[in-house]
């Protein structure tokens, strides 16, 4: 993957699929350069067996075809920046992934585009509550789509003019963000 | 700053408009989103699509949705155009300008870009 960002849209679709009703993508950088990626959602939940498979390329719960890359790629994207991933879940109450990357090793690849990453997820799970934060030291950005629900009401989130709002919003708060790594 | 006073005024425009989409005869632009998509840009080629129908004033008639991988993965990105009473369209290893032309020449036009398509 080009961008951290597509291995965060890649991997937070697997709580989509797990029916998650909320789903909490932070991404937070520290004054080290640490930066820790968690994906957290209340969906189905795996097994301590499935779990340890997951991170291995030749398990998938697709029955159409044998391999699933998604857990594999974010795990190879933090171990070559000597960071790790970890994957907690349980059956009935949900998975959370956290990765920790070294945003200072050249093998770090570049977070890119997050707000693509979000309108994209809130395009295809419009009935799904997404909570992002992206946070670093002295800057934040923050999407709640139960926030944005409460003034919506019945018109779902995946109208085009919403799409566009969230996009708008989310680029401004980047724009005071000061650059992502 | 965008507000969400502004986002309520959206709302109450949006509040009649919801009811009428028509997904029954409307066009469906199916892009593949799984791991094998995303790795090979189809990101950026849904972006393009939901950006065509935003400007064309269509999104009443046209719906741009996601889809996981279909299995031809070496062809991603991939994407499905489903037209009431006409067969499926495939197109392959897209991008955001082919997406431009698919859209101008096969959604608007009525005529599928060929050389795009699957088998060519």
């Amino acid at each position: 993957m080009k961008e951290l960002s597509l291995n965060v849209l890649d991997v937070t679709e697997n709580s989509v699929k797990a029916g998650a009703k909320n789903i909490d993508v932070f991404l937070i950088e520290d004054e080290k350069g640490i930066l820790t990626l968690t994906i957290g959602d209340n969906g189905c939940g795996m097994t301590p067996e499935v779990v340890k498979s997951v991170i291995d390329p030749f398990y998938t719960t697709r029955t159409t075809r044998k391999v699933g890359l998604g857990v594999p790629l974010l795990k190879m994207a933090a171990e070559q920046t000597g960071g790790s991933i970890d994957i907690k879940s349980e059956v009935g109450v949900g998975t959370t992934v956290t990765a920790t990357f070294d945003t200072k090793s050249i093998d770090f690849t570049p977070i890119g585009d997050m707000v693509a990453t979000m309108t994209t997820l809130i395009m295809g799970a419009p009935d799904r509550d997404f909570e992002y934060i992206h946070r670093k030291p002295g800057a934040e950005v923050t999407l709640s789509t139960i926030a944005l629900r409460e003034v919506l009401g019945d018109v779902p989130l995946d109208e085009p003019e919403i799409i566009a709002w969230i996009k708008d919003y989310l680029t401004e708060q980047y724009n005071n963000f000061g650059g992502t790594n | 700053m965008k507000s969400l006073a502004e986002l309520a005024a959206i709302r109450d425009k949006m509040k009649d408009k919801v009811a009428i989409r028509d997904s029954e005869n409307g066009t469906r632009i199916v892009v593949g989103m799984a791991t094998c998509g995303i790795a090979a840009g189809a990101r950026p080629v849904l972006a393009q699509f939901v950006e065509e129908v935003a400007k064309a004033g269509l999104s009443d008639a046209i719906t741009v949705t996601q889809t996981g991988c279909i299995g031809i993965c070496q062809y991603e990105p991939v994407v499905e155009v489903f037209e009431a009473g006409k067969e499926k369209v495939t197109y392959v290893k897209m991008t955001p300008d082919k997406a431009k032309r698919v859209f101008a020449e096969h959604i608007q036009g009525g005529k599928v870009v060929a050389e795009y398509t699957m088998g060519n």
